[in-house]
C-alpha cells in the first residue's frame, strides 16, 4: 500500500486498515506542514522584502500591475455618476499640506511647464477666459468616507488644448504642485484629460474657500481625493513619473477608481 | 466492517486550506482600512472599540492595508473561481448545493438537533446535511459577493454600474463590510462544529478519509 491514489473506498482487513489511515494521515501532515512553512515563507517575502517608497517592493509591483490594467481599461466614457444639487453633502476639509501660506487670489499666479519650453505664467482671468464646466460628482476619500459635491471650473483637458504648446506630442504625465511645493501629486495622462477632470475655482456656485484650496484647485473624480490637490501653484507636463506626495509614503501612485 | 471512505476530494481540501489563510489575510488588512473610516456600530456597539484596536494594533496602518488587500484579492479570488470551478466538473456541486425546498425545513430540524433541542437522530442526509448545504453553498455566494461589492468600492468610476448596481458607493462599503462580520460569525460557528463532530470528521478534511462504517 503504498500509492497515494483517492480511491472511493479502502478495505483492508483490521491492522491494515489503521496503519493505511495512519499513513495517510502522517502524509497529509508532512504535506500540510510544509505548505504552511511555505507560505509562512511567501509571506513574509511579501511584508519583508526591501521597501520602495515605504512599501514592500513585491506589493509595490503587485499594485503597478493592478494599474497598469485599470489604466488599460480607463476611457474616457467610465464616468463618476453625477448628481442634483440637492443631493450635494458637506465635504470635509481634510487636508491642508501646502495650504499655510495666506490665499490672496490678488497675487496668486499659476506657473504651466512643458518640458523643453519657457514657462508660461497664468492669471485667474486666463482660466475665467476659458469655457466653464459645472459638475456634481462624488468625491472619495482614500479613508473611505464620500461626499457629493459641486464644483465649477475649466476642464483640465481644455485648459491643456489651450496652453500645451501646440505641435507638440503631450508627455505621458502631469505633475502639480502647491506654490510652496510642500504638496505634489503625479497624474497619468488618460486620467488628467479625463472629462470629468476638473481645475475648480468655485464649489456650491461660490468661490473656492482657502481650506478647499482658493483660488484654484484640482477635482480628479476618478481618483482617489489625495489627488485631488488644493492650492495649485505649478502645472507641469512630464515625460517620466512624476513624484507624488502620498505614493511616497506607502500608498498606491495610481490612486485610480 | 470498518472502512475508509473518500469523503473530501484532493483539490478541495487544498482550497479549502488555501481559502483559510488568505481569507483572514484579507479580513486583517480589510480591519486595517476599515479603521481609517469606521462608522458602522450595532446600537451601541462600535465597531471596532478602542479595547479591540489597540488589541491589534490596528491603528494608522491604511496604507500597508490597502497595499496587501489589493494583492492578494487575486489570489482569494483565484483560488475561489478555482474552487467553484472544480465542483462544478467534478459533479460535487450535486451534494453542496439544496435541491428543494425542504433543505429549510431539514436545516432548521438539523440546527435545533445540534443546539440539543431536538431529540432523536439528525435528518438522513448524503455527504452533508440540509444545514451544511446551507452554508457551504451560502458562503459561496458570500464570497462572489465580497468580489463584486469589492470591486464596486475599488472601481466606482470604471464600474460605475456595478456601484449602482449595489446600491451606492456606501451602500456597497456596508454590504462589503457585513459580509466580513459574516465570515467570521461563520467560522466560529465552523469552529464550533468541528469541534463537537471529532477528531474522525476533521481528519476527513485533512487526509480526505473517513473512518466508516461500510454496512452494504
Amino acid at each position: 500500500m503504498t500509492n497515494n491514489k483517492q480511491r472511493r473506498e479502502i478495505v483492508l482487513p483490521g491492522e491494515d486498515l489503521n496503519r493505511e489511515l495512519r499513513r495517510r494521515t502522517r502524509r497529509a501532515f508532512l504535506t500540510g506542514g510544509a505548505a504552511t512553512l511555505a507560505g509562512w515563507g511567501a509571506y513574509k517575502w511579501l511584508t519583508g522584502a526591501p521597501q520602495e517608497d515605504d512599501m514592500p517592493w513585491p506589493q509595490r509591483r503587485m499594485l503597478h500591475w493592478n494599474r497598469k490594467l485599470a489604466h488599460a481599461y480607463l476611457d474616457d466614457s467610465h464616468r463618476m455618476a453625477t448628481f442634483s444639487p440637492n443631493e450635494v453633502t458637506y465635504l470635509k476639509p481634510n487636508g491642508d499640506v501646502g495650504l499655510d501660506a495666506a490665499a490672496d487670489a490678488g497675487g496668486w499666479k499659476l506657473t504651466v511647464a512643458a518640458e523643453g519650453s519657457h514657462p508660461i505664467e497664468l492669471r485667474m482671468e486666463d482660466l475665467l477666459a476659458l469655457p466653464k464646466t459645472r459638475m456634481i460628482t462624488r468625491f472619495c476619500c482614500i479613508e473611505g468616507w464620500d461626499a457629493i459635491a459641486s464644483w465649477g471650473g475649466v476642464r483640465f483637458a481644455d485648459f491643456t488644448k489651450k496652453f500645451f504648446p501646440p505641435g507638440r506630442e503631450l508627455p505621458a504625465y502631469v505633475y502639480m504642485t502647491t506654490p510652496d511645493e510642500e504638496y505634489y501629486v503625479g497624474l497619468d495622462r488618460k486620467s488628467a484629460l479625463h472629462p470629468q477632470t476638473l481645475l475648480a475655482y468655485e464649489q456650491n456656485e461660490k468661490p473656492l474657500v482657502p481650506e478647499h484650496g482658493a483660488p484654484l484647485r484640482l477635482v480628479i473624480p476618478v481618483k482617489y481625493g489625495i489627488k485631488s490637490i488644493k492650492r495649485i501653484g505649478s502645472i507641469r507636463y512630464l515625460s517620466t513619473q512624476p513624484d507624488d506626495y502620498w505614493a511616497e509614503q506607502g500608498y498606491d501612485w495610481f490612486a485610480g477608481l | 466492517m470498518p472502512v475508509l471512505k473518500l469523503k473530501h476530494l484532493r483539490a478541495v481540501r487544498w482550497f479549502h486550506w488555501i481559502n483559510f489563510p488568505l481569507l483572514a489575510l484579507m479580513i486583517w488588512s480589510g480591519l486595517l482600512i476599515y479603521w481609517a473610516y469606521a462608522p458602522y456600530r450595532v446600537g451601541s456597539f462600535h465597531f471596532f472599540p478602542n479595547w479591540f484596536v489597540s488589541a491589534l494594533g490596528i491603528d494608522h496602518r491604511l496604507a500597508e492595508g490597502m497595499a496587501l488587500h489589493f494583492t492578494l484579492m487575486w489570489l482569494f479570488v483565484l483560488n475561489g473561481i478555482a474552487y467553484v470551478l472544480y465542483t462544478l466538473i467534478s459533479g460535487e456541486w450535486r451534494y453542496l448545493v439544496p435541491r428543494s425546498v425542504s433543505v429549510l425545513a431539514d436545516a432548521w430540524r438539523v440546527l435545533l438537533h445540534d443546539l440539543y433541542l431536538r431529540k432523536g437522530q439528525r435528518p438522513p442526509q448524503e455527504k452533508y446535511n440540509a444545514a451544511q448545504q446551507l452554508a457551504y453553498s451560502g458562503i459561496v455566494v458570500m464570497g462572489a459577493g465580497s468580489v463584486l461589492t469589492g470591486l464596486a468600492i475599488y472601481k466606482p468610476a470604471q464600474l460605475a454600474w456595478l456601484t449602482a448596481l449595489c446600491g451606492g458607493y456606501a451602500a456597497a462599503r456596508l454590504i462589503h463590510f457585513a459580509l466580513t462580520i459574516g465570515y467570521v460569525l461563520f467560522f466560529l460557528v465552523h469552529v464550533a462544529q468541528v469541534a463537537v463532530a471529532g477528531w474522525n470528521n476533521l481528519r476527513g478534511m485533512i487526509t480526505g478519509y473517513e473512518l466508516a462504517d461500510d454496512k452494504q
